[in-house]
C-alpha cells in the first residue's frame, strides 16, 4: 500500500478558529467531527480490551493462573483450564501455517516472475475471489463434503500405511484437526499469497535486472534477488496468515469436532479458542463459565493484538513504487 | 555427470513446475467449492426459497426468506453507524492529521481489522447485549460495523490521498472554506473509490457469522425490530449445516449459493467502479 510522505502536502492556512461575529467557525466544527471519528478507533480498540478484561475479572480471580495449563474443563463443577484449547489453537494453526507457507510463496513467485502479466492478473483475481469466501461457507464445504471424503478414503489410507506413528492412530472420524488443519491451509493461502504478491511486486526491478545480467537463471534471480529482498516482508504475511488462522472460528469449529481432548493424533477430533466460546458462550451455564470464555477470549484478544502489530511493523516499510491498482 | 551448466537449468525448470503445481494445488479447492455450491445450490433454489421461512426439521421445502431480509437489515443499520465513522475518520487522516497522531490511528485501524471478529461479537455482547437483557438485530448491526469501520477507513483514506493537491487549491483560492471544499471537491472527486471500499466493506461483512452468535442470534421466525434477536443468512447457514438434517442441509446450500452470488456481484461492482475512474 503506497504512503505518501506528509512532506508534498502544503501547509494550509487556517482561518482564525474563533469569529466572534459569526460565532463557531464552520471549519473548526468540521474538523472537530473528523477528529473525533478518527480518534473513536483507538477508543474502540482500547475498549475492546477493558471491556473483555473487565468480563473476564471474575475467572482471573478463581482461577489464577491455573487457568492456562488446566486440563479440566468442568462448567457443571465450576473448573475451568484452558489447555485443550490453547493446544488445539496452537497445533491447528502452526500446522496449517507450515503447508500453507511455501504453496502461498510459491503460487506468489508464479503470479509475480513466471507468468506473464495477463495468466499472472488472473490467478490474482481468483486468489482474491479465494479469500473473499466467506468462513462459513468454507465450514459448509468442509463438514458436507471434505469431512465424509477423509472418513472414507485419507484418514483410513493415513491409518493403514503410516498408523504405527502416534500422529495417525486411531478410527477415523472425519470431523478431526486433520480437517480442521487442511480448511485452515486453504483459508490462509489466498491471505498469504496476495501480501506476499504485493510485496514481491513492490520490489525494484534493477534488483532482477542485476541478476539475470550476471547470467543468473530464473530459480537462481528469485533466490539471491528477490526472496533476500521480500524477507521481512513476507514474514509478516506470513505472520499475518498466523493471525488469521488462530481466530479463524466458524469453518473450525464446524470440521474440528469440538472434543477438549488434547491428542497426538491428527485424526482425533479437538477444540480451539475460537470453537469453543461460538458454542458455549451463548448458552454459558454460570457467570463464572461466561468469565472463564471471556478469559480465553481475552487471552485470544493479546495473541492476534501481538501478531497482528508484529506483521504490521515487517509489513510498514513495503512501498509499491508505481502505486495505485492492488 | 551432469555439467554444472545442464544442472543449474534443470534446477531451474524444476522450481518453475513446482511454482507451476503450487499455484494449480491453490486453485484447486476454489473449484472445487465451487463446483459443490453450484451443484448442490441450484438443485434447492425454487421460489419458496426467497419467501418461505424454514421448516422444522424433518419437513421438506421451506426457505431462507427471513434470513435474507433480517441479513439486509443488519447490513443497511451496520452502514448507518459504520460508514459515517469510517469516512470521516479517513477525512481526518488524509486532509487534517498530523503525522504522528495519523499513524497510530491507521495503526490502531490495521490492529482493529486483524482482530477475530468472535472478540468483536463478545466484545458487543457486554456492551449492548448484557444492558439491553437480551440479543438483538441493533447489537448484531454494531458489531458488523465494527468490522466495517477499519475497512472502510483504511481506502477511502487512500482514495483521498490520490485527489490532485491543486484541485483542493483551485477551490480554497476561490474562497471556498476548507470544510466545503472537503466536501464538495476532495470528496467528491473520490467518490467512485470511496463507493468501492465501501461495496467491498459490505460484501466482507455480508457472511460473517463469528460476530452474531452471541449479538443478532438468529431467528426462525420473521423479524424486523432492531431490538429482537434476527434472523441472518450466514447464522443460518451454520445452523443447518451442522445439524443432522438433509432438508436443511439442503437449505444451507441454498443459501450459500445465494451468499456467494451476492459477494459476486458486490466485488464485481467494486471492480467496475474502481475501473471508470
Amino acid at each position: 500500500m503506497p504512503r505518501p510522505s506528509h512532506a508534498e502536502r502544503p501547509v494550509i492556512f487556517l482561518p482564525p478558529r474563533w469569529n466572534i461575529k459569526r460565532g463557531l467557525n464552520g471549519d473548526f466544527l468540521f474538523k472537530g467531527v473528523t477528529v473525533l471519528f478518527a480518534i473513536s478507533i483507538l477508543g474502540i480498540l482500547l475498549l475492546m480490551a477493558v471491556s473483555m478484561y473487565r468480563q473476564s475479572l471474575p475467572s482471573i480471580h478463581t482461577s489464577g493462573w491455573s487457568f492456562i495449563p488446566g486440563k479440566e474443563w468442568d462448567p457443571v463443577g465450576g473448573t475451568f483450564g484452558a489447555l485443550p484449547y490453547i493446544y488445539g489453537s496452537l497445533v491447528s494453526s502452526l500446522l496449517s501455517l507450515a503447508l500453507a507457507t511455501p504453496l502461498s510463496i510459491a503460487t506468489a513467485l508464479f503470479i509475480t516472475e513466471v507468468a506473464n502479466r495477463r495468466v499472472g492478473g488472473m490467478i490474482a483475481a481468483l486468489v482474491e475471489l479465494l479469500a473473499a469466501i466467506p468462513s462459513v461457507i468454507y465450514g459448509l464445504w468442509g463438514v458436507l463434503v471434505m469431512a465424509p471424503w477423509l472418513q472414507r478414503t485419507v484418514e483410513p489410507f493415513l491409518n493403514d500405511h503410516l498408523g504405527f506413528l502416534p500422529f495417525f492412530s486411531g478410527p477415523p472420524y472425519g470431523v478431526s484437526m486433520l480437517a480442521a488443519v487442511l480448511i485452515l491451509m486453504i483459508m490462509i493461502v489466498p491471505i498469504i499469497t496476495s501480501i506476499t504478491k504485493e510485496v514481491l511486486l513492490a520490489i525494484p526491478d534493477s534488483q532482477r535486472e542485476a541478476a539475470v545480467a550476471l547470467g543468473a537463471t530464473r530459480w537462481e534471480m528469485i533466490r539471491m534477488a528477490v526472496l533476500p529482498y521480500g524477507r521481512s516482508g513476507i514474514l509478516g504475511a506470513v505472520i499475518l496468515g498466523l493471525g488469521r488462522a488462530i481466530g479463524e472460528t466458524m469453518a473450525v469449529t464446524m470440521v474440528i469436532g469440538n472434543t477438549p481432548k488434547i491428542s497426538l493424533s491428527l485424526l482425533d477430533p479437538a477444540y480451539t479458542m475460537p470453537s469453543v466460546i461460538a458454542n458455549e458462550f451463548a448458552e454459558a451455564s454460570s457467570d463464572l463459565h461466561a468469565a472463564a470464555l471471556m478469559e480465553i477470549g481475552l487471552l485470544l484478544l493479546v495473541v492476534t493484538l501481538i501478531i497482528n502489530s508484529l506483521a504490521r511493523l515487517l509489513l510498514w516499510g513495503v512501498n509499491r513504487p508505481t502505486g495505485g491498482q492492488a | 555427470m551432469i555439467s554444472y551448466r545442464l544442472r543449474r537449468k534443470l534446477l531451474n525448470l524444476l522450481m518453475t513446475l513446482g511454482m507451476l503445481t503450487a499455484t494449480l494445488l491453490v486453485l484447486t479447492p476454489l473449484g472445487l467449492i465451487f463446483f459443490h455450491i453450484l451443484k448442490m445450490g441450484f438443485s434447492s433454489i425454487n421460489l419458496d426459497f426467497f419467501t418461505q421461512i424454514p421448516k422444522p426439521p424433518g419437513e421438506a421445502g421451506g426457505g431462507m426468506a427471513n434470513g435474507i431480509v433480517g441479513s439486509g437489515l443488519l447490513i443497511a443499520t451496520a452502514s448507518l453507524i459504520g460508514l459515517p465513522l469510517g469516512i470521516f475518520g479517513a477525512v481526518y487522516l488524509s486532509e487534517y492529521g498530523s503525522s504522528r497522531f495519523s499513524s497510530l490511528i491507521r495503526f490502531s485501524a490495521d490492529v482493529l481489522s486483524g482482530i477475530p471478529s468472535i472478540i468483536t461479537g463478545m466484545v458487543v455482547y457486554g456492551l449492548l447485549v448484557v444492558p439491553m437483557k437480551g440479543f438483538s438485530a441493533l447489537a448484531g448491526a454494531l458489531a458488523l460495523a465494527l468490522i466495517m469501520l477499519p475497512i472502510v477507513l483504511r481506502t477511502t483514506e487512500e482514495q483521498l490521498k490520490m485527489v490532485p493537491m491543486t484541485l483542493r487549491e483551485a477551490s480554497l483560492a476561490l474562497g471556498v472554506p476548507l470544510w466545503r471544499t472537503t466536501l464538495k471537491v476532495t470528496l467528491k472527486s473520490a467518490l467512485k473509490g470511496i463507493i468501492t471500499g465501501v461495496l467491498l466493506a459490505v460484501a466482507r461483512v455480508a457472511g460473517e457469522t463469528a460476530p452474531l452468535l452471541f449479538t443478532a442470534l438468529g431467528n426462525m421466525f420473521w423479524s424486523h425490530k432492531l431490538n429482537e434477536p434476527i434472523a441472518a443468512l450466514p447464522l443460518q447457514i451454520f445452523n443447518f449445516a451442522i445439524s443432522p438434517y438433509d432438508d436443511w442441509h439442503r437449505l444451507a446450500w441454498g443459501g450459500a449459493l445465494v451468499l456467494v452470488t451476492l459477494m459476486f456481484t458486490l466485488s464485481l461492482l467494486a471492480r467496475w467502479f474502481g475501473r471508470t475512474r
